[in-house]
């Protein structure tokens, strides 16, 4: 089964192309369903693949494809072991059923093959990241889905916003790729391979300390440029101008997390460096807080669910930097499930509502969908925390692994806890916002459920975010032992059984303060809400710009670049290049017409150019003696 | 008296500078090409005598090439006065300078 992995990237792939010469042949719904069929049959298969790690007796296995790059080593390999069947098995999985989801949401628009098309090489782009066994295939896979999040984010770029989004999200991702291909040539030249299993297994003898700390530092500018992380995540908001499936799927479920799977792949060069580690937990810690609190402020839908994938994010990267792989891999997973959930549930919201993305213009909507709603109850208190659901036992499982670090890293848990509670708040909120209290829509707007097509999915999709959490709980750590082989040597230093349950009543006091108190806020009288906004309006400002990061960018960086172009076309490239091109060839027009005169036009002339020429000619030879 | 190559080869000459003075004070066109004609014969001339001299058959022989090239030059040349003249109803060369710089 394993060795003939690559039908799983294959088969998505075979459906890109077909839709891309025949997708608007096939029209609406076909295409839809043809690109639904072939992620499900990736999934079918990745599933079956892994059923030997399931039981416990898989073996990672490298498939040679073909030899891709001789001359630095890098054959087409794809490796497949339990890290990369989880990821592919969500890849598939969560594509297949935001797929499904798509069919309904993208109902009428005029490029619904063509939205296909990207959808489904996207999701082979992905796969071949996450199915990569050397670092040149994944690159290759980094800056394909890069390209399919560019194309997915600008899908209607007759919008000009839409158009500027996408720009942002690849010139920002260039920034962090800058870091990863040096951190790739960094590899090469230290182990003059690109291949995962000859670079891990020398990793101890050949990199230095310091070494493997540049290495990690620059492979975590590539994971936060591709992840969103601090200082590079002002992409992430501004994505949401795609459709929203394409930000459930690439900026909520799967491309967000490849920075996440990465520094988990990479794990044996992060174990080398402790510093390179610690600024991953740091950025993670420090951007869960810095994004919730911007949540907080939100009143676009979808921008509160931006913020939020941040946040998570962080949480993830927070649990790599203290080598919490597996804590970080089963967030992910369980980050999948409610925060596909919650995008699709908003896109079901913004499909009523014609569009509307304004929390403020929403309300009332429960009784209207009854279904988006309580399946996006599911996914807030799944994200939430709250138990049994899966977000309680992943995000625990994260703050426990942060806490048994002990020293200094308290402070990041205290961020952690922190970052539970504003987020407790900011769903809350945006649950209350959306589902409860007065219709405050639009006149005439009647908001309906959304078609089986796309409920179905939600329904899924909740059922996994409600009990996802169960593979793994401290009682029985299946997601551990099923990743076992893919993290050997990897120790980890969990909290005794006997802490476990105060930090878990520690971290559910902290999510019932955040309920509660958007609670109080959110169902009381709205007068109350505004007079107290009105004593914040400053802070709250700032906040809901971002803490005006953007304008900070804009100003340091896109103003001098600005400045540095029009120079250059019209100082530089105006008066310079193109003065010394002119000058050139007005000393060439003076010459010309210096010399002009000569050629009369009358025979005889030239005649007698040739005579006296050939006379001369003739008197020097006689002169020198033949 | 004997007549011998420098007779010749001073003939020969004469006939050159006569076509050459033709060539550069004429105006019309065709009495051009008689001057330009008078020049090759005299080459040709040359070529014989000295041929002669020597005692080989190479300056006949280069006589025949110059033949032939001359033949083929007045067939051009004159086809392109006669297009000239039915163009311009001229023949002189000194109308003809629109190719001054």
């Amino acid at each position: 089964m394993a060795e003939s992995i690559w039908i799983v990237i294959a088969a998505p792939l075979a459906g890109a192309v077909l839709l891309h010469f025949f997708g608007r042949w096939l029209g609406e719904p076909g295409s839809g369903w043809l690109a639904t069929l072939t992620v499900g049959v990736a999934f079918g298969f990745a599933f079956t693949a892994a059923i030997p790690f399931f039981q416990g007796t898989g073996e990672p296995q490298s498939v040679v494809l073909y030899s891709w790059m001789p001359a630095v080593g890098a054959t087409f390999e794809l490796l497949w072991d339990p890290l990369s069947a989880l990821m592919a098995l969500v890849v598939t999985g969560v594509g297949g059923l935001i797929h499904l989801f798509s069919i309904g949401y993208m109902h009428g628009d005029e490029r619904f093959g063509r939205f296909f098309t990207y959808l489904n090489l996207f999701v082979a782009s992905m796969l071949i990241l996450v199915l990569a066994d050397n670092f040149a295939v994944l690159f290759l896979g980094w800056e394909l889905v890069g390209l399919c999040s560019y194309l997915l984010i600008s899908f209607w770029f007759t919008r000009p916003a839409a158009a500027v989004a996408g720009k942002k999200a690849f010139v920002v991702n260039r920034i962090g790729d800058l870091g990863f291909v040096v951190a790739v040539m960094l590899i090469f030249a230290s182990f003059g391979t690109l291949s995962f299993s000859d670079v891990f297994a020398n990793a101890p003898d050949v990199l230095s300390a310091g070494g493997a700390a540049a290495i990690g530092v620059l492979l975590l500018l590539g994971a936060a440029g591709k992840s969103a992380q601090l200082p590079l995540h002002v992409w992430l908001p501004d994505a949401m101008e795609g459709p929203t499936p394409v930000s459930a799927l690439i900026h909520a479920a799967t491309m967000v997390t490849a920075g996440v799977y990465m520094i988990a792949r990479v794990s044996p060069i992060y174990e080398l460096a402790p510093t390179a580690s610690a600024v991953v937990a740091i950025v993670g810690a420090l951007t869960a807080l810095f994004a919730a609190t911007i949540a907080f402020t939100q009143t676009d839908i979808k921008r509160v669910l931006a913020f939020s994938t941040i946040s998570q994010l962080g949480y993830m990267f927070m649990a790599v930097g203290v080598a919490g792989y597996v804590a970080g891999a089963f967030h992910l997973m369980t980050h999948a499930f409610f925060k596909g959930l919650l995008f699709l549930g908003a896109g079901s919201v913004m499909h009523a509502l014609a569009g509307e993305q304004n929390m403020h213009r929403m309300g009332g909507l429960f009784r209207r969908m009854p279904v988006t709603a309580l399946t996006m109850a599911v996914a807030a208190l799944a994200i939430v925390g709250i138990p049994p659901l899966s977000g309680f036992w992943s995000k625990d499982d994260i703050l426990a692994v942060v806490f048994g670090q002990g020293d200094w890293y308290y402070l990041l848990w205290a961020l952690g806890i922190l970052t539970a509670t504003v987020t407790a708040f900011y769903m809350t909120r945006q649950y209350l916002l959306v589902f409860a209290g007065r219709p405050r829509w639009e006149e005439g707007a009647e908001p309906h459920e959304s078609p089986l097509v796309m409920t179905a999915p939600l329904v899924v999709l909740a059922v996994l975010a409600f009990f996802g959490g169960l593979v793994n709980t401290p009682f029985s750590p299946g997601l551990e032992h099923f990743l076992e082989p893919s993290f050997e040597g990897v120790t980890v230093s969990h909290p005794s059984t006997g802490t476990l349950v105060p930090l878990a009543i520690v971290v559910l006091l902290a999510e019932a303060v955040g309920v509660a108190a958007a609670a109080l806020v959110y169902l009381g009288p709205v007068a109350a809400r505004v007079r107290l906004l009105g004593r914040v309006r400053g802070a709250w400002e700032a906040i809901r710009a971002g803490y005006h990061i953007d304008e900070l960018y804009a100003a340091a960086v896109a103003s001098p670049g600005e400045q540095a172009a029009v120079w250059a076309a019209f100082a530089f490239d105006a008066r310079g290049v193109d003065g010394v091109v002119n000058g050139v060839a007005r000393v060439v027009g003076r010459l010309g017409a210096t010399v002009r005169p000569l050629q009369t036009g009358y025979v005889r002339n030239y005649a007698l150019g040739i005579a006296v020429g050939a006379t001369g000619l003739a008197v020097w030879l006689l002169a020198r003696g033949l | 008296m004997i007549v011998t190559s420098g007779w010749y080869l001073t003939l020969a000459a004469v006939l050159f500078v006569i076509g050459a003075i033709g060539l550069l004070v004429r105006r019309n066109a065709l009495i051009m090409f008689m001057a330009i004609e008078l020049m090759l014969n005299a080459v040709n001339l040359t070529f014989v005598a000295a041929g002669h001299r020597i005692g080989t058959l190479d300056g006949q022989v280069a006589v025949f090439f110059v033949l032939v090239v001359a033949a083929a030059e007045v067939a051009v040349g004159l086809a392109i006065i006669v297009a000239v003249f039915r163009q311009r109803r001229t023949a002189s060369v000194d109308e003809l300078s629109d190719l001054r710089g």
